[in-house]
């Protein structure tokens, strides 16, 4: 067969099978959101609840560090341009605005994505491989309620909540580098933060961080179910959902930005 | 009880099930043999609609499995207890966590209903003393019994067993030949099983089917099987030294 029509050939089974995974993966997300009336049932609250804890609370440690330096790293570039021009007191309106409207659900979502989600793949993606989804469904135990359901619930009430400590401390950091390196008192920084960021800001931006959170758990649940090849392919289950979040939460951050600021 | 009417599958461009047709009765102790590749774990899970036939039917009770709605697969599904290669048994719970897990899911039996009937079950396989331990800290041969004790909770009017002997030593897996064979004894549990070993095979059976390229080159009583005239059967016989002038020579099974 001649190379063109190989590659097209290819290509076009690479397409199907495109479309195959979205359709499951919508599926899969579509039955767990059916399922989450029964979120903190008697079948379901505990693993429900542990998924709120490992979401929330252990990604703390890494999200405070993330937050803090990106809020200080924020304020002294932006801060030494605007003091050439003497406005370095806007320093907390640009750190403020831009925590709240981006970088405070980018940044969240990509470190829920390396954490949280790649463990979701990780584990799921053995259970696949050793039988264990398989067994679920034997037993008549949906694992789109048994499994998914929980991490999409965590993650979507999660990701918010963990955005907002973002902002706090981003801000805070960026409070730190005003007052010590630029002196900007923090008086005059939270006001001027307070004066330029507007609710709308936060609204989107917490909105964000809640589709970012469909996304992560729809990517990684998704990619943990398809894993094949044993330990190889949990592997490359996990590098893949965590790309995969990374391209799909930049591509969605824009568009929701384009579609309430343009 | 089960039934395969000309099933074909492919996987890829290979055909792991060519036209097969067969039936297990009830009681029965159905094992099936064959080489690695042969088809004898597709077989097995089409019997719970883990796969999808590509042509023919499986009808489980007279229902074709692979044509029901979830809902009434989900009954079909009930009847059935399956011991999976690996055992299957999920990491972060302990194996009473596990083999209770059948029970929390679907009855509303108190919590001590439920412990009594998993304690029963774990003392059943001998497995009393390892209920608190997660199936990381015990041996293969207590995670496969600890996967049986799963299988029957909800007691299943068949059980299905995946290689339920590989990777363990010689006095496990006879110990858990022992436990499929008491299963039908004391419960009447239709058995499907299948595996390398065909000593394993003789001694539990009451008919083994062996596949080969995806189709069936016999389907006897086991007293049948070892004098099959089928060259490849004779062959799988040989490769396990098992020969009709050995101890076999006077096979029966009741």
């Amino acid at each position: 067969m001649h190379y063109p029509v190989r590659s097209a050939q290819r290509l076009g089974a690479q397409v199907l099978q495109l479309f195959h995974d979205t359709g499951h993966a919508m599926f899969m997300l579509f039955e767990a959101v059916w399922f989450i009336q029964f979120a903190f049932g008697k079948r379901s609250r505990g693993e429900t609840v542990t998924q709120l804890f490992v979401t929330g609370i252990k990604s703390l440690a890494v999200i405070s560090v993330v937050a803090l330096f990106t809020g200080m790293i924020l304020a002294l570039q932006t801060g030494l341009e605007l003091r050439r021009y003497g406005q370095e007191v806007y320093i907390g309106s640009a750190v403020a605005v831009s925590m709240v409207r981006e970088m405070g659900p980018f940044m969240t979502g990509l470190i829920i994505a390396a954490s949280v989600g790649s463990a979701i793949a990780a584990q799921l993606g053995t259970m696949t491989v050793s039988e264990e989804i398989a067994a679920l469904e034997v037993m008549s135990i949906n694992p789109n309620r048994f499994l998914v359901m929980p991490r999409l619930v965590a993650l979507s009430v999660m990701m918010p909540v963990l955005t907002v400590y973002t902002n706090i401390l981003g801000i805070t950091g960026g409070a730190v580098v005003g007052a010590t390196q630029l002196g900007v008192s923090v008086v005059s920084y939270m006001d001027n933060a307070t004066q330029f960021a507007t609710n709308k800001d936060l609204y989107v931006g917490l909105f964000k961080a809640f589709i970012f959170g469909i996304v992560i758990t729809t990517v990684s649940c998704h990619q943990g179910f398809m894993t094949t090849e044993g330990a190889v392919g949990v592997g490359k289950a996990t590098r893949r959902s965590v790309i995969i979040s990374f391209l799909v939460i930049l591509v969605i951050g824009y568009m929701i930005t384009r579609m309430f600021y343009v | 009880m089960i039934r395969f009417d000309h099933v074909t599958k492919q996987l890829g461009r290979k055909v792991v099930l060519d036209d097969v047709s067969f039936e297990v009765g009830p009681g029965e102790t159905f094992v099936i043999v064959g080489l690695s590749g042969a088809g004898k774990s597709v077989t097995l899970k089409h019997m719970i609609r883990l796969m999808q036939p590509d042509a023919g039917t499986v009808f489980i009770d007279g229902d074709p499995i692979n044509e029901l709605p979830r809902r009434e697969l989900q009954a079909v599904r009930s009847k059935f207890g399956v011991l999976f290669q690996s055992a299957a048994l999920l990491q972060w719970m302990n194996v009473r966590e596990n083999v209770a897990l059948p029970l929390r899911e679907h009855t509303d039996l108190d919590d001590e209903e439920i412990l009594r009937r998993v304690d029963e079950k774990l003392e059943l396989l001998s497995l009393g003393d390892a209920g608190d331990k997660f199936p990381a800290d015990i041996s293969g041969g207590m995670q496969k019994r600890a996967g049986l004790a799963r299988a029957i909770i909800m007691n299943p009017k068949i059980v299905l067993y995946d290689e339920p002997t590989s990777g363990l030593d010689p006095v496990t897996s006879r110990r858990i030949d022992d436990l499929i064979v008491d299963m039908r004894a004391k419960l009447g549990i239709t058995s499907v099983v299948v595996t390398h070993d065909l000593h394993s095979a003789l001694a539990i059976g009451t008919r083994i089917m062996m596949l080969h390229h995806g189709k069936i080159v016999e389907n006897a009583a086991p007293a049948d099987f070892i004098r099959s005239k089928d060259e490849t059967v004779q062959r799988f016989l040989e490769s396990q030294y098992i020969t009709k002038k050995g101890k076999w020579e006077t096979f029966s099974h009741d």
